[in-house]
């Protein structure tokens, strides 16, 4: 048994090694490689740009890659709780607050308050959304992909045009509080002051959804469940109550990520759901369905690569997305972190 | 009746539009271990799913120490006391050894940790790959985390899935040792192939061919019956 177990865990450590020098290579290459083309000044704006941008798609994904990985579930109406979150979060605090002089002209408090009550709207209002799309249409299709992606993206289009008939159809002008205007100048870099808060916030949710996963009992069931939902429910855990936890606070993490990104974009319009959709799958798939840390460099990834593409070849910037996608499906087709 | 700790009456399920089990009607005594043997596709590891709840029964009786368990979540029968090890290895791969234990206790309190030492000196393996994930252990050491697992928490039943499948011949030796030492503290059902494993366990045996439940017994009345064990079981 001794020598069964030994060349097990062999195996396993070599494929294990493989797997992370592979992503470790790939991670480091792909920050570097547009620097034959674009001078350092400009790599940095632009890096600091694409961050910020990958940081906001983390945002979408994460509660998306979850609910994938634990409930086997394809949400599509993620990007009405984005959506829903912007325009609450995003548009109508903003908008509220400022009736009371906090945003385009508040002071330093004024504007860290706005925007964390904005990020706390649009958590609330995703929350409120999911828990409803969770329990009245969800519920329905658990085990079906092809119904799921159908009836999820059925809600997707019929909240674009709530929205519409809430707010009108025009894009909206979002504010950006008084602190995280313009842009820092560090030595010629020029480094946007809100892009800096998206990556703080970014970064905070990574680690705090990490800090929830490895150490409470809650992040345990969860990631036992993502391997094995019969197992978690014969060891005594109610899985539906648990599936709709994790949609709650999927959708919550979306919402506080359409407010963050409206707020970024200094826009808010109906479409703004349908066309961060996309985006948020190529990320989760990247990344690997299902696995937290894989979205995390997947958005990452697919937020730099769109920026210097950008730069360089702009006709080519949401190709090329698809691309990397497409290249790292070849190679593993379970994604970047996913199960194989 | 009222000895029976588990009685199962005309139990039928479907999986889809295949009439899986068609009346498996049998009784378990407390502190009896029992054996349920058979050919594959005879419905042993459904009959397991039916009594944990995974498998919906559409017409019968389960009867888990008195009170009725059919219809209800899995996760409701495992609290009243019914453990289940689920074929090929129920462990938790990205979990450590550590947290598959941690996840199968429904309170970590002191009682708990003290079926996780006697665990632990049960399979002693497992304590020094307590930290390790469980994915890299050996076939016969997740088996053992399995059972393990499944033995923290203070279940009356204890459903085990065919626990011998895939190992060597001296580790289904060392894990029907083990399970000797588990039927002394809660009421094993054991799902089999392997008549060796069967026997060292089992007191009384149910037979199930074609859903349904053919023959029962003691143990040791039927490994010296040729013929029953030809028929239904293929050796002899």
């Amino acid at each position: 048994m001794n020598s069964e177990a030994a060349s097990g865990e062999l195996e396993l450590k070599s494929g294990f090694n493989a797997k992370t020098w592979a992503i470790r290579i790939a991670s480091v290459a792909i920050w570097f490689l547009p620097l034959i083309w674009i001078d350092p000044t400009t790599y940095i704006v632009l890096t600091t740009a694409g961050l910020a941008f990958g940081m906001l798609l983390f945002m979408v994904a994460a509660g998306m890659t979850i609910i994938f990985g634990l409930m086997d579930v394809l949400n599509m109406a993620h990007g009405a709780l984005f959506a829903l979150g912007a325009y609450c979060g995003g548009y109508w605090l903003l908008n509220l607050l400022e009736k009371f002089g906090w945003v385009a002209y508040g002071t330093a408090t004024q504007s860290i308050s706005s925007i964390l009550l904005a990020i706390l709207v649009g958590a609330v209002a995703g929350a409120m959304l999911g828990f409803i799309v969770e329990r009245v249409i969800i519920r329905g299709v658990y085990g079906d992909h092809l119904k799921q992606i159908m009836i999820t993206m059925g809600v997707l289009y019929v909240m674009t045009e709530v929205t519409k008939i809430i707010w009108g159809a025009n894009p909206e002008v979002v504010l950006v509080p008084t602190m995280f205007q313009g842009s820092y100048d560090i030595f010629d870099v020029i480094v946007g002051k809100f892009r800096l808060a998206a990556i703080i916030v970014g970064v905070a949710m990574f680690a705090g959804i990490q800090l929830i996963l490895m150490k409470t009992k809650l992040g345990l069931i969860v990631r036992a469940g993502v391997e094995n939902r019969e197992a978690v429910q014969a060891a005594g855990y109610n899985i539906g109550r648990i599936f709709t936890g994790v949609f709650t606070v999927g959708a919550a993490l979306a919402g506080v990520g359409g407010t963050m990104w409206c707020i970024f974009q200094e826009q808010v319009y109906p479409e703004i759901g349908l066309e961060n959709i996309i985006f948020a799958m190529i990320v989760v798939i990247i990344g690997g369905l299902g696995s937290v840390t894989g979205s995390f460099l997947g958005a990452i990834i697919v937020g730099l690569s769109f920026n210097y593409v950008s730069f360089l070849l702009p006709k080519l910037a949401l190709g090329v997305n698809i691309l990397i996608m497409a290249t790292i499906l070849l190679i593993r087709p379970w994604g970047l972190m996913g199960k194989q | 009746m009222a000895d029976f700790i588990l009685s199962l009456k005309e139990i039928h399920t479907y999986i889809a539009q295949h009439h899986i089990l068609q009346g498996v009607t049998f009784d378990v005594s407390a502190g009896q271990p029992t054996v349920l043997l058979g050919r594959n596709g005879a419905g042993k590891s459904s009959t397991l799913r039916a009594i944990i709840g995974l498998n919906p029964v559409t017409s019968g009786e389960i009867r888990f120490s008195g009170q009725t368990i059919q219809g209800r979540k899995p996760y409701e029968i495992a609290r009243l006391g019914v453990g289940y090890v689920a074929e090929d290895r129920a462990v938790f791969y990205n979990l450590t050894v550590e947290e598959n234990m941690r996840i199968s206790m429904f309170e970590e309190n002191t009682q708990a940790l003290e079926r996780v030492e006697t665990v632990l000196a049960l399979f002693p393996d497992l304590k020094r790959l307590w930290r390790c994930n469980a994915g890299l252990l050996s076939g016969g050491q997740k088996q053992m985390l399995a059972i393990g697992r499944a033995f923290v928490n203070d279940h009356r039943v204890l459903l085990i899935d065919e626990p011998s499948k895939g190992l060597a011949p001296i580790v289904v030796d060392q894990l029907g040792e083990s399970l000797i030492q588990i039927k002394n503290h809660t009421t094993i059902i054991l799902v089999e192939q392997n008549f060796h494993l069967a026997s060292m366990v089992g007191t009384d045996y149910f037979i199930l061919d074609d859903g349904r439940v053919v023959h029962q017994g003691l143990m040791q009345d039927l490994e010296d019956d040729q013929e029953l064990k030809q028929k239904y079981l293929g050796i002899g």
